[in-house]
């Protein structure tokens, strides 16, 4: 399915997410489901908590007891494949990978879009980051409804339906 | 009037400039010839974070390791020479090289050759292919990565290997519409995650599609797509038609053997390796002795492994010039392993089996 459409399936979603206890704080969520030849996230935490080893066509696992949620790792990858995710009482918080133009702004309503590239519901733009490191990968704080936790990948500005 | 040089370098892409800077540290006087106005090859139009390992300058943006690089090769300047515009003409057994340069041209002999050409696009035969709108992607990303211009506003691509899928992206990046990605294959040619991030900002991706026409009176203006059984026969009743002003290409490359095949080096057609490839030793080293090979011109892969290949074969072409790097035996060793470790996965497989093809000719 993943290979001929680009849509991980839901149980592949699943497998990439920690333990609802563990999303009090914010976790890697990181869907690499493929072994390519590819280590920044392993070289990129400071915490060691991605596991890729000596052989780098290996895909990632996170110890999530190692995870602070730091992000690094989400503007580090090259294939954009890894956000941050937590929940609070009624929402779900992710920290995403964003290279497009326009860039959000705090506060802004964007729509919550799901990996197939529909709109699933409103993203309220938490924070913006873009430091030298990031490398023009903007890191986009968004909360959305809880019940989009397993569903959320990015954004979309509403001026471009 | 011939120059007479002791190496020289035959494009400036990232095979060729790695190999410059072995061998200036080897302290080899080297002569880097470069068709483009600059060096850098494809690596100057690559906006997106590389893969690969740090060694390779992975998650460092294409444009900005072509950077590292050519900094790397004129701080080596008391070695290397550099000649952009141009064009390497004709190869010769005897190591004599004509180059085209600007309207003159000009003859160098060379103790030792390294051939970097790289690589080029393959194109696709279908109905109404030379309407104006339909573009290689190594086109694509010269006018919009290089000159900052659009190809259209909407566009269907073919092709979803690698190239495929990061200039679908870098498309959506400049605000051009990719309406659809096709590819002929059952499935997704290049990293799943590349696709992923089509697929999440709305490009569908038809597997077992293929262009069957392009519709347009002056330029194209329409696109039929048709489905591929499992025997790779089109599909009667199952054509869609595509609104756009623009098709890109992007079918897969062919290592540029021309120079080699016209220097009469041993050669040989590699299915895997993308074309005719030069037979070599373990050395990098053709038919034709002191004449090496590095990069894509050996069988298409990334650039991560072209710029592995460069350093190596850099250092080797220089001790047989009798002029060992300090550290010889400690690099060779490291290049080889990182090369093994770049093709071992599942997406090294077609290099390993094309190498071994390769290999089994020539030890036969």
């Amino acid at each position: 399915m993943l290979d001929k459409t680009g849509i991980a399936l839901p149980e592949q979603v699943l497998s990439r997410f920690p333990k609802k206890e563990f999303l009090a704080k914010a976790k890697a969520i990181i869907e690499c489901y493929q072994d390519i030849p590819c280590n920044p996230c392993q070289t990129s935490c400071p915490f060691g908590a991605i596991l890729i080893g000596d052989d780098i066509n290996v895909q990632p696992k996170l110890i999530v007891e190692k995870c602070t949620g730091c992000g690094i790792c989400v503007t580090s990858c090259p294939g954009l494949a890894i956000m941050l995710a937590k929940t609070e009482v009624d929402k779900a918080v992710f920290k995403i990978p964003y290279e497009l133009l326009p860039v959000p702004k705090k506060n802004e309503v964007w729509r919550a879009v799901n990996r197939a590239g529909e709109v699933i519901g409103d993203a309220l733009i938490d924070s913006v980051q873009s430091i030298p490191k990031q490398d023009k990968t903007y890191l986009v704080t968004v909360k959305t409804d809880l019940n989009l936790l397993y569903d959320f990948i990015t954004i979309r500005s509403k001026d471009h339906e | 009037m011939m120059t007479e040089k002791e190496l020289i370098i035959i494009g400036g892409g990232p095979a060729g400039l790695c190999a410059a800077n072995s061998a200036a540290e080897s302290g080899v006087k080297v002569l880097i010839l470069e068709r483009s106005p600059r060096l850098g090859g494809q690596l100057i139009k690559q906006t997106h974070k590389f893969f690969g390992s740090e060694k390779t300058y992975a998650k460092t943006r294409g444009f900005d390791i072509a950077k590292l690089l050519i900094d790397d090769v004129l701080n080596l300047s008391d070695n290397i020479e550099i000649l952009c515009d141009a064009t390497v003409v004709g190869l010769y057994p005897n190591h004599e090289i004509t180059v085209y340069q600007k309207g003159i041209y000009q003859k160098y002999k060379a103790k030792s050759i390294i051939v970097a050409t790289g690589a080029s696009e393959k194109f696709l035969a279908f109905e109404n292919n030379d309407l104006p709108g339909i573009y290689g992607a190594g086109a694509v990303q010269t006018l919009m990565n290089l000159y900052g211009v659009i190809p259209g506003q909407s566009i269907v691509m073919v092709g979803s290997g690698n190239i495929g899928l990061i200039v679908s992206y870098q498309l959506i990046q400049a605000g051009v519409k990719v309406k659809a990605l096709v590819e002929a294959a059952p499935k997704i040619g290049g990293y799943l995650v590349h696709a992923s991030k089509l697929r999440r900002l709305g490009v569908p991706i038809y597997t077992s599609t293929t262009i069957k026409r392009a519709i347009g009176k002056e330029s194209v203006e329409q696109v039929e797509t048709i489905s591929l059984n499992e025997k790779w026969e089109m599909v009667p009743g199952t054509e869609q038609i595509i609104d756009v002003d623009a098709i890109c290409i992007s079918v897969g490359l062919s290592p540029l053997h021309q120079l080699l095949s016209m220097a009469n080096v041993e050669m040989k057609y590699v299915n895997e390796l993308g074309g005719m490839v030069p037979i070599v030793t373990e050395e990098h080293e053709t038919s034709y002795k002191n004449l090496f090979v590095a990069g894509d011109v050996i069988g298409i892969e990334e650039a991560s492994s072209a710029i592995i290949e460069g350093y190596l074969v850099g250092l080797i072409a220089s001790k047989r010039l009798g002029k060992s790097h300090p550290n010889y035996e400690t690099l060779i060793q490291a290049y080889h392993d990182q090369l093994t470790n770049l093709r071992s996965g599942p997406f090294g497989a077609k290099t390993r089996i094309g190498l071994a093809k390769l290999r089994g000719e020539n030890h036969a």
